[in-house]
Order: C-alpha cells, then structure tokens, then sequence
C-alpha cells in the first residue's frame, strides 16, 4: 500500500461568478510523478496554488502531513511551504538579486548552513541544471529557458517533500523544453514526488507515473499514462489527441 | 437621442461615484488590514536588518540632492518674498523670524515629504507591483517568506528613519538659503538672521515638524506598499498603481498636515 503524500478532496473555489473548481479531489503517492493536464483556464494552476497556499479555496481541504492546508494560517504556510517546492511557469526569479542569490536565498532563510556551505550547495545544484558558472549573473542576463531552470533549481535547493511544476516548460523552444525535462527526469530517478502541469503531452506521458485530467472543474479521469491511453471517454481522447478539450 | 445620451452619461457618472467608493473603501480595509500585519510581524523574528539599511541608502542617501536643492531653493524664495513684501511696510527685519518659523513648522516637512512621495511612493509601487505582475511576491511566499516582513518592513522603518533626517537637512539648507538671500538682497547680516531665527525658534517647532514627517513616512510608505502588492495586470496596471500612490500620498499629506497643525497648535504650540 503506497503513501499517501498529499490527498486533495472536494476543492471548490470560483472568482466571482467563474466558476474554476467544483470538488476536484486525488490523491499523491509517495513517489509518484502526477501529470495534471486540462485546457487553458481550467484550474490546474489554481490547484497548485492552493496546495501552497497562495490562493484559499472556498471549500475542501487539503491533507498533507495530518494537517489540512486550507485551514492554517498564513504563518502557519510559511513553514509548510519549506517542505513543497513551487517551480514558477516564468521562474519567477527576483530580478534584483544575482543567480547565486537567488538560489541561496532559500538556504539563507531556512538553515543554518554558513557562507562556505551555501556557496558549495548552490555550486552543486547549478552544475546540476547545466547552469555552472551563471553565479554573478542577474535573471536580465539568462534566456528564458535558462530563468526557468535557475527556478527550478531554486525551488529544489532545500529538498522539499513535494515538488509542484506549473508549466515549466511552456513557451520554451524544443532545445531547451528538452534539457528543463532531462532536469526534472534526473530528480525523477532521485525519487521526488510532485506534480507537473504542462501541456507537453508527450513528455508527460514519459515522465508522469500517473496522469489526471482536469475537466469542468472536476477531474475526469485519473490513471497510469496506459490507463488514460485506453481510456474510451472521448473528452479524454481528444485530449490525448492533442485537441482542445472543448472542441 | 439627447434623453439616451443624458441616460448614459448619469448612468456612468453615479456608477463611477459608486466605483471610486467602493475602492476607497477596498483601499482603507486593505490599508488596514497591511497595518496589522506590520503590527504583529514587526516584533518577530528573522528581522531584515541589512535589507533596512539598503532601503535607507535609497529612501534616504540617494534622495538627499533632491531634498538639498529644493530646501534651498524653497528658502530663498520665501526670504525674497517676504522681503521685498514686507519692505514696503518697513517690516523686512522680521523676515528671519517668519522665514524660519515657516520653514521649520512646514515647509522643510511637507516639501521634503511631497518630494519623497514622489520619488520614494513610485518608486516603491512600481517596484513591488512589477515583482507581484511578475510573480516574485508570490515566489517570497512559496519559498516560506512573508512579503510584509522582507518588502513592507524595511521600506517602512526606513523611510520613517530617513524622512524626518531628511527634512532636517532641509530645514537648515532652507536656513541657510533664505540667509544668504537676507545678506545679498535685503542688507541683513548673517549675525542679525541668526539672532532672530533663533530668537523665535523652538525645539516644539522642531519636533512637531519631525513628528509630521514620520506620519507622512508611514503613509507614503504602506500605500504604496498595499497598491504594489495588489496589483493585477500587466505593464499598465504598474504604472496606474504609480500614478495612484503619488496622488494619494501627497493628497494625504496635504490634508493630514492641516489637521496636524491644529493638533500641535491645541496641544504643544505655547498659547501667545
């Protein structure tokens, strides 16, 4: 029997009168890579945030390590938020500080590691994501698909439990969608558990070990990338075909 | 025809009314709301000394030239003014003393603190709605950080700290100004400004415009800190939020100063 890691039940949540989620509920193994896949607008990001705790939904709770997010304070987050990951769709990289800072700014705040340490820890996650050397850089001065693995760097430095991917590879050129997933494979073969949002079909279905498919403020389907293959639903099978969900 | 056009237009009139209410009101909840939270995280740790000292350097080092020029200028003019004015009343000995109340009561403070909401208010929006558009406040968060601790709190102290220091360097450049104006233009020597300045000055008048500085520091700040964290949007929306706290602040300052006044006047100002 595998652990359960992260158990989302019955997520409501609506901006005004757009109505985003309407109980969407799965659960994450330990791990396991989920694949969450849906059309544009359809929430997968919003549930990423609630887990973190950016946004609240409106109703549901979100279990994770005997506490229901939804219900703790924003303090409360701050500590949770040490043990999930969020890799950000742009990088979401401070444009003020250097590529070293960026990545130490995790260490900085939550360990006691001194100056050596931190340095030695960001050196070895930047040789990691293939960005040796980019340390007095500022996030101006990397490509885009660079920014995002700098992100993606950032957001794995203190080895959190879980690893939420929002999209990391969207509007990236096939090169670099290529080395961003060649990163997020290696942490796979470490054995994270997370759950990635794209719409990179293909490669989700590589790395996913399970993919849930988010439609209509629910979540349709939920299976092995086989299961979801054979799956006769045709919304799902448009989906796998590549065409929008509500077509 | 005209009674559909006259429809629209009342029509988009009282809505706009209701709109500019209902953010007023979303405004002083938010404003509120910031307060408190500045309220409880202050006092707790990890305390962001290095990042304070930063901000001081911009608020404060990096606005001081600004502050210098215009403090001078400010007090040269009302030493020209005042004297050719009050000469034609055989009056213009009494400029020391009126030029020197004025700059030290209100002029020093509110000039400096209008220049700084203008510098410093967009300064601060724009910075913090360009990093919430672009998702770094959101990053702060996620990486287990509070925003109100590492943006709200240095900026606050920093420009509570830097502002009343900046008016004093004002203050007395504005002194010094309207000195030298006395001396080139009106035949007053150095020694007789001194004198009188002096004479009337108090430190009541100092402190109270120091205390009027470190309310405008409190309100330029956490504006534009609240309109930066709660911006939407994208480029546009950065540079309304900027627009916004600049107005807002020196609108704030205008009117806070008046009520201020009568306070200090009620309360410390000696009764003549």
């Amino acid at each position: 029997m595998k652990k359960i890691a992260l158990d989302v039940r019955n997520l409501h949540k609506a901006f005004g009168e757009k109505i985003v989620h309407k109980g969407v509920s799965f659960q994450l193994f330990d791990g396991e890579v989920l694949g969450l896949f849906g059309g544009s607008g359809s929430g997968k990001s919003i549930i990423l945030r609630s887990i973190i705790g950016l946004e609240r939904p409106d109703e549901g709770e979100i279990i994770f390590e005997d506490q229901d997010l939804t219900r703790l304070s924003e303090r409360a987050l701050l500590k949770i938020r040490t043990k999930i990951g969020y890799v950000f769709q742009n990088g979401a990289l401070f444009d003020s500080l250097t590529v070293e800072e960026n990545l130490a700014y995790p260490l900085r705040e939550h360990t006691d590691l001194n100056e050596a340490q931190i340095l030695a820890r960001v050196n070895e996650m930047l040789e990691k994501i293939d960005l040796k050397g980019t340390n007095p850089l500022l996030p101006a001065e990397l490509s885009g698909g660079m920014q995002k693995r700098a992100g993606l760097a950032r957001a794995i430095i203190l080895k959190p439990g879980i690893i939420l991917f929002d999209e990391p590879t969207a509007g990236l050129d096939p090169m670099n969608t290529q080395r961003l997933l060649d990163n997020v494979r290696a942490l796979k073969k470490e054995g994270i558990t997370g759950i990635f949002v794209t719409h990179d079909i293909p490669s989700a279905f590589e790395i996913a070990d399970r993919i849930a498919i988010l439609d209509g403020g629910k979540i349709l389907a939920i299976d092995t990338p086989e299961g979801i293959r054979l799956n006769q639903d045709a919304v799902v099978q448009s989906f796998i075909k590549g065409a929008d969900l509500h077509a | 025809m005209a009674g559909a056009l006259e429809t629209k237009t009342s029509h988009g009139f009282f809505f706009r009314v209701g709109q500019n209410f209902l953010s007023m009101l979303c405004f002083a909840g938010g404003f509120g709301v910031l307060c408190s939270q500045i309220a409880i995280e202050l006092f707790r740790p990890p305390f962001y000394i290095r990042l304070t000292i930063q901000q001081l350097y911009t608020i404060g080092v990096e606005s001081l030239v600004l502050v210098l020029v215009t403090g001078l200028a400010t007090g040269s003019v009302m030493a020209l003014q005042f004297g050719y004015g009050l000469s034609k009343f055989g009056g213009k000995f009494y400029v020391p003393n009126i030029v020197g109340l004025a700059i030290i009561r209100e002029m020093g403070p509110v000039f400096t603190s209008l220049l700084v909401a203008g510098r410093i208010g967009s300064g601060i929006a724009s910075e913090v709605a360009s990093m919430n558009v672009t998702q770094q406040i959101d990053a702060i968060r996620a990486l287990g950080t509070s925003p109100v601790k590492r943006i709200v709190i240095p900026r606050l102290l920093a420009a509570m700290i830097a502002l009343p220091i900046l008016t004093l360097f004002a203050d007395y450049i504005g002194l010094l100004g309207a000195m030298f104006v006395c001396m080139k233009d009106l035949g007053i020597d150095a020694e007789y400004f001194f004198a009188k300045a002096t004479e009337t000055l108090r430190m009541h008048d100092f402190l109270t415009g120091m205390a009027k500085t470190v309310v405008f520091a409190f309100f330029i700040s956490v504006t534009a800190c609240w309109k930066g964290l709660n911006t939407q949007g994208g480029t546009q929306a950065v540079g309304s939020s900027t627009t916004w706290v600049v107005v807002a602040a020196s609108i704030f300052i205008m009117i806070s100063d008046f009520f201020l006044t009568k306070f200090f006047i009620a309360t410390i100002y000696p009764r003549y």
